[in-house]
């Protein structure tokens, strides 16, 4: 009876615990959903339904270039954006592989401008792109592929060890959102309206010493490549119509020389904007690094037209379930942008 | 392997869990083996210097029994006259001291090549540069971690079995777990062959009260460790990069008064509550020192194992040495008997002030800081008997009021010696010391200063409540060990105040990015 009785308190305890740990790990770690919202994107993926006719993968510039909105208004294109500050090629890779383990899309776009770099460069961004990952083998990889030298993989497995001295810094935001998020993307897209212009006269190109990719940033492309082959899915590599940081000749030239070793079809946006009818007057919200609104509907408008023709990515507008959680998502797209013209005082 | 790394509680928890499971008899071994693997952490090359000193010790500590062994049966051999014992004796005293000189020459010889050759360089090159020679370059070499105490702890057990006080261990195996046992090789305690070797080689019994016992005090010393030293060490770095005059000086006093407090009973928490888990005792290193009524009472409460070892193992054999003796008789002879016995007593102090401050760090702050103190005690006793007068006659100085004055009188002045400590150089320990007196210094300084220092008012709020928590604890400690009251609380109690403590420290612990305070402060001696 006594033994009973001791092992009924120590699991009390532990479970006491183990309650007051998750609890205290929750309220500390940040929640993405006031100023750096960026960090919240991923984890938003899991509570989709997931059955993408596209997926796009990359960077800052994916998640802010391309409206799945426009692309489900226009061409009946069910998309998400598993885009990510930041996102390392080796990051983007397993979340490719984390996304083939939920779903098959028929198309993935994958933004090149990250081959640019073959290690990690900053914590934060490392953070902002694995924290909301699934635990799976792939961000298991993943974090081990990202980890910085002073980074330890504990801390991601247990955050209250790296977000411990919040404890001074907490907001009401994250009280607020202690157990249950909100949504900060519309399917991954992170959506802009106010507008800064590309200044006219653009500083100089800085010459670098050595335009080659990193061989590492060159396998973890493989293994994309590779990845989509192995599971029948049609890759687009792309380059986003970003003007700044620079997309260099001769960078473009290697992805090109690549895309066609390996019968991949490679779009750089840049080389399109006319076309597109991109005017970086109006159509970016940071001097050209970013689109806004008014650039992302067009470069999705653009892109749906490549996607529905050249790839034959279906018009899905017909299912009505399907239609439905798109009237919710339209819905919640529209009020931003009403929120968003008040914001920023835009008629 | 720093005791605050995820590795090291990773190593202990992997550690702990098998030496649960294993026999009683396997224990110790298993724990040579985790000595073995903690040290090798450090650098695969530091194994051989502390193999080095294994195998000396042992061999000498073995030879040296040997030679009692062989006096002892050449005095037993047939009728000997009182004149041929006597020169068997002596005989085989020498050969003894020949052995023990000949393994601490090796061992201090290693601990002043990799220690102090630089400092003995610097002292050098400055006589050289007298004489227009041109200076020598030193070698450095890489200190392994700890060797101040495991050298100390051999020679103290080479010591005692010399004097036939604890018999030499003839195990290898033993004796190398003895001077490696790693809990206490970073930071000391500097423990005694016979006070250790009682539960090392055959730990006591083991149970889940035993593991509880010994986590808790683990856990205090992270607290102290974590909480408060490596939170104020962001803001003394910062004073001791720079911002270190007037208040700040002053400031600088305290805050590392403190520091070094919470860092190093942290540290000998941590290290006799692992010990405690694993069923072995260590005896206890401090006594909460900062209650102490003087220096001479600061110095029996604070390092107590360093000081005891410096006082049994350099300060009883200098003082008793043939050359002090002989220097008595002369000293005798031209101050008078009082005063002639006085002179040897207070060289050989000083001996053992300048070695003790030379242990903690080959530089001339370390050396001055420990020569201080010498000063400081040497005048104290002058003034023992003139003091012990004016209390006759004033009866209430004995009172608590009085207790208390004396109490921060040492604190301060304990706090004032502690800035050798701060910085390398004598006149950057000056410089802040007497800037406190510079009321010039103190233009513009505010408390509101203390916020430039890379702690927030929260972080000194917090660790204000954990100071006086600290205090609170070590001096509840004086009527009894605070473990055993906490065993006696309700369950449910005791179970929300361990994981209010454990949380304290996983929160409020200065540790992760953002903060380089990880080592302790010991290590380096």
């Amino acid at each position: 009876m006594k033994r009973v009785k001791t092992i009924l308190r120590v699991l009390c305890a532990l479970l006491l615990f183990i309650g007051t740990f998750l609890l205290l790990q929750s309220l500390l770690t940040p929640k993405y959903v006031d100023d750096v919202v960026e960090g919240a994107f991923v984890a938003e993926y899991y509570r989709e339904k997931k059955d993408h006719d596209v997926i796009f993968i990359g960077d800052c510039e994916v998640y802010e270039n391309f409206s799945p909105a426009v692309l489900w208004e226009e061409y009946g294109v069910n998309s998400y954006i598993r885009g990510s500050a930041e996102q390392y090629i080796f990051q983007s890779y397993y979340l490719l592989e984390d996304t083939f383990y939920y779903e098959k899309p028929s198309v993935v776009v994958f933004n090149v401008q990250s081959l640019q770099f073959g290690e990690a460069q900053s914590e934060a961004y490392n953070r902002m792109t694995l924290e909301g990952m699934r635990w799976s083998p792939a961000k298991v990889a993943a974090i081990r592929a990202s980890m910085t030298e002073d980074e330890h993989f504990i801390e991601y497995v247990f955050p209250l060890l790296r977000y411990h001295d919040r404890w001074s810094d907490l907001k009401q935001t994250d009280f607020q959102y202690l157990f249950h998020k909100k949504t900060v993307s519309h399917n991954g897209y992170y959506m802009r309206l106010d507008a800064k212009a590309v200044p006219e006269n653009l500083p100089p190109v800085k010459p670098l010493g050595d335009y080659s990719f990193s061989d590492r940033a060159w396998s973890y492309l493989d293994r994309i490549v590779e990845a989509c082959k192995r599971e029948g899915v049609q890759l687009l590599l792309i380059k986003a119509p970003s003007v700044f940081p620079h997309w260099y000749d001769e960078w473009d030239e290697q992805v090109k020389a690549y895309a066609e070793k390996q019968g991949v079809r490679y779009i750089n946006f840049l080389e399109h904007t006319e076309e597109i009818g991109l005017d970086f007057a109006t159509d970016t919200y940071d001097a050209g690094q970013h689109m806004n609104l008014s650039g992302a509907e067009k470069c999705a408008r653009w892109i749906g037209r490549i996607l529905a023709e050249d790839y034959g990515v279906p018009d899905r507008r017909g299912e009505e379930a399907l239609s439905a959680a798109w009237a919710g998502k339209l819905a919640s797209y529209r009020a931003e942008i009403e929120e968003q013209k008040e914001r920023y005082g835009l008629s | 392997m720093l005791f605050t790394s995820y590795e090291f509680i990773g190593f202990i928890a992997v550690l702990l869990t098998v030496y649960y499971l294993v026999p009683r008899r396997a224990r110790p071994p298993l724990l040579l083996a985790a000595s073995c693997a903690f040290y090798a952490f450090s650098g695969w090359e530091n194994l051989l210097f502390i193999a080095c000193t294994v195998l000396s010790v042992w061999g000498g500590g073995l030879l040296l029994e040997k030679n009692l062994a062989r006096q002892k049966a050449r005095l037993c051999a047939g009728e000997l006259s009182a004149a041929d014992k006597k020169a068997i004796r002596d005989g085989e005293k020498k050969k003894r001291k020949g052995i023990l000189a000949a393994v601490l020459l090796l061992n201090l010889g290693i601990l002043a090549a990799v220690k102090y050759l630089g400092f003995l360089t610097e002292g050098l090159n400055g006589v050289l540069g007298l004489f227009g020679a041109a200076p020598l370059s030193a070698a450095s070499l890489i200190v392994p971690m700890g060797i101040s105490f495991y050298t100390f702890q051999s020679i103290g057990y080479l010591v005692d079995v010399f004097r036939g006080a604890v018999p030499a261990q003839r195990s290898l195996w033993k004796f190398a777990l003895f001077v490696s046992f790693f809990p206490q090789l970073v930071q000391g305690p500097i423990s005694r062959y016979g006070d250790l070797s009682r539960t090392l080689f055959e730990p006591l019994p083991l149970s889940y009260a035993v593991l509880r016992r010994g986590l808790v005090r683990v856990l205090w010393g992270y607290f102290k460790k974590l909480v408060i030293a490596d939170r104020l060490s962001v803001a003394v770095l910062a004073m001791t990069g720079g911002q270190d005059r007037g208040g700040f000086a002053l400031a600088l006093l305290f805050l590392y008064t403190i520091q070094l407090y919470a860092d190093f009973t942290g540290g000998i928490d941590v290290t006799i509550g692992l010990a405690e888990a694993m069923g072995v005792t260590v005896a206890e290193n401090f006594r909460r020192p900062y209650l102490a009524v003087s220096l001479k009472d600061y110095w029996r409460r604070w390092h107590i194992s360093m000081c005891t070892w410096f006082r049994d193992y350099l300060f009883y054999p200098v003082s008793t040495s043939r050359l002090m003796r002989s220097l008595t008789k002369g000293t005798k002879k031209v101050f008078g008997d009082k005063a002639g016995r006085k002179v040897p007593l207070y060289l050989s102090s000083f001996i053992v002030w300048g070695a003790t401050g030379l242990w903690h760090g080959a530089n001339w702050n370390f050396l001055v800081w420990g020569l201080s103190n010498w000063a400081i005690l040497m005048v104290s006793q002058e003034l023992e008997g003139a003091w012990g007068a004016f209390r006759k006659r004033f009866p209430k100085t004995g009172g608590k009021a009085w207790r208390a004055v004396a109490v921060g009188r040492t604190f301060l002045l304990v706090a004032a010696m502690n800035l050798f400590d701060c910085y390398p150089t004598l006149g950057g320990t000056f410089g802040a010391f007497f800037s406190i007196f510079d009321p010039r210094a103190w233009a513009g300084f505010s408390f509101s200063s203390l916020l430039s220092l890379g702690l927030t008012g929260a972080d000194f709020a917090l660790t204000g409540v954990a100071v006086v928590l600290m205090f609170a604890v070590s001096c509840a400690g004086a009527w009894g060990d605070v473990r055993d009251r906490l065993e006696k609380m309700p369950f449910a109690l005791r179970v929300v105040l361990l994981l209010l403590l454990f949380f304290a420290v996983l929160i409020f612990g200065a540790y992760g990015r953002g903060y380089d305070a990880g080592q302790f402060i010991y290590n380096r001696f």
